[in-house]
């Protein structure tokens, strides 16, 4: 098809246009899932690690922000970060960092939920040994989430998923404005409606192989840890 | 092994009328026990007597629902220097040598002595060479000497070993005792919970038989083989189905 040979002549040509988006889309889709770890993990661990009044209701509500529609996260965003919003002060709707902040606020129960499983997993197996060695609240933490690192990297890949495919939000809180704040997804949306398919299949082969290349590299990544730790 | 010291500052434990109860069962009964310096001791009796509870009491990772148990004549809280390997230890997503690294970081080991601590007690349990293998990659022989290198770690005065050898081959059984002789050589007080009489013959010098949650019968290793005082342990040496 001719689509399908101008976005791949687009794609191998290394078009400027395209590499922009591309690098804006892994920037903040990295970024956003860089700072849902460091919320995500320590929340997932405590919630695994404590015993508290109402905790099954947490981690019930817990797993459902796993499916937080991305356009309503987009709309709280935008009311925050728009002047008249509580966190209008900030001015930062429609730009990159409006993006990572929504794609946070999506990816961080993701993180959490999938950390408090496979952490209170491990501490089911740990808990006697740990408990005879005299190790504190924080080692324990510390111990479990080094020794859960492998099955982590699965929670870390369920979110950058969630990340890369993500239109809603983006598109709400950053305008998909050209050169500025247009990621790969927001871009490939905005191509087909204008008919300009060769760019949006191009965008899409690229969004693919990005996918597949983070899950591939963290595949082997894990076995090769596991390989080495046990 | 300079690194294990025999000070018993830990012992005796003495329990004092100690009870467990969990919902309507009774795992430990009115358990009046003294357990001195000295010969190892060993816990015998069929599965659900009780032997682990009370091995896990006096470790401190239990509380009594009734009754105290005091370590070193006082009744706070459980000593430092006191270590367990448990029946089916859980061995540490890391290196053979990176769980007695930990180990020796909980317990607080100065870090310009781990090294050579790390390779005293590889060769104490015959896992030199071993060290950079994963734990968990270690046949259960293996791991069960590697647990008995990490509970080493600690430098305990005391030392419980639950059914330690319960799932091993006779050869594995062979190199774990050896080593069990090896610890108490210098002076570390054992006690170890079983149900295998052999175990039991080569390794005790002081015997408590526990049956439905009750001592029966406690004495010396060969006075209890040679001269048992119970119906229940009567039966249970020679053979016999004790339930």
């Amino acid at each position: 098809m001719p689509d399908d040979l101008s976005a791949l002549q687009l794609v191998l040509s290394g078009d400027p246009a395209l590499l922009a988006i591309v690098r804006l889309s892994l920037i903040v889709s990295l970024s956003a899932v860089l700072c849902a770890a460091f919320i995500g993990i320590p929340v997932g661990a405590l919630i695994a690690l404590t015993r508290f009044p109402g905790r099954e209701a947490i981690i019930v509500a817990l797993n459902a922000m796993m499916g937080l529609p991305p356009v309503v996260v987009g709309l709280a965003i935008y009311l925050a970060l728009s002047r008249s919003g509580p966190l209008g002060f900030w001015d930062l709707l429609f730009t990159p960092q409006a993006m990572i902040i929504a794609q946070t606020v999506l990816v961080a129960p993701i993180i959490a939920a999938l950390t408090r499983q496979t952490v209170e997993d491990l501490w089911v197996e740990y808990r006697d040994e740990l408990a005879a060695m005299d190790v504190g609240a924080l080692g324990r933490v510390a111990t479990l989430v080094w020794d859960a690192r492998f099955s982590l990297v699965t929670a870390l890949l369920a979110g950058f998923g969630r990340a890369a495919a993500e239109v809603g939000a983006v598109i709400m809180v950053g305008g998909n404005i050209d050169g500025f704040t247009r990621t790969m997804t927001t871009a490939i949306a905005l191509e087909t409606s204008k008919g300009n398919l060769a760019l949006a299949v191009g965008l899409g082969i690229v969004l693919m192989a990005i996918v597949v290349a983070v899950n591939a590299f963290a595949w082997m990544a894990r076995r090769a840890g596991e390989r080495l730790a046990g | 092994m300079s690194a294990v010291h025999p000070p018993l500052s830990n012992l005796p434990i003495a329990f004092e009328d100690v009870s467990v109860v969990v919902g309507a069962v009774t795992i430990l009964d009115r358990i009046t026990l003294c357990l001195a310096p000295g010969t190892p001791t060993v816990l015998i009796g069929p599965n659900g007597s009780g032997k682990t509870t009370l091995l896990r009491a006096a470790m401190g990772l239990l509380a009594p629902s009734r009754g105290r148990v005091a370590w070193g004549g006082q009744g706070i809280g459980a000593p430092k220097r006191r270590a367990i390997v448990f029946q089916r230890p859980t061995m540490l997503r890391r290196s053979a040598a990176g769980n007695i690294r930990y180990a020796l970081g909980a317990a607080r080991i100065a870090r310009a002595d781990r090294d050579a601590r790390l390779a005293e007690l590889l060769t104490l349990v015959g896992l030199e060479g071993l060290g950079g293998r994963p734990a968990r990659r270690l046949s259960g022989g293996e791991q069960q000497r590697l647990a008995l290198a990490r509970a080493l770690a600690r430098d305990p005065t005391v030392l419980f070993l639950d059914e330690p050898t319960a799932s091993l081959d006779p050869a594995a059984t062979k190199a774990f005792e050896d080593v069990i002789h090896a610890v108490v050589a210098r002076g570390i007080k054992i006690v170890m919970a079983t149900h295998d009489l052999g175990a039991a013959r080569r390794l005790a010098g002081e015997i408590v038989m526990l049956h439905r949650g009750r001592v029966i019968e406690t004495g010396a290793a060969a006075d209890f083989f040679d001269t048992p005082q119970t119906g229940e342990a009567v039966k249970f040496i020679s053979g016999a189905l004790l339930v």
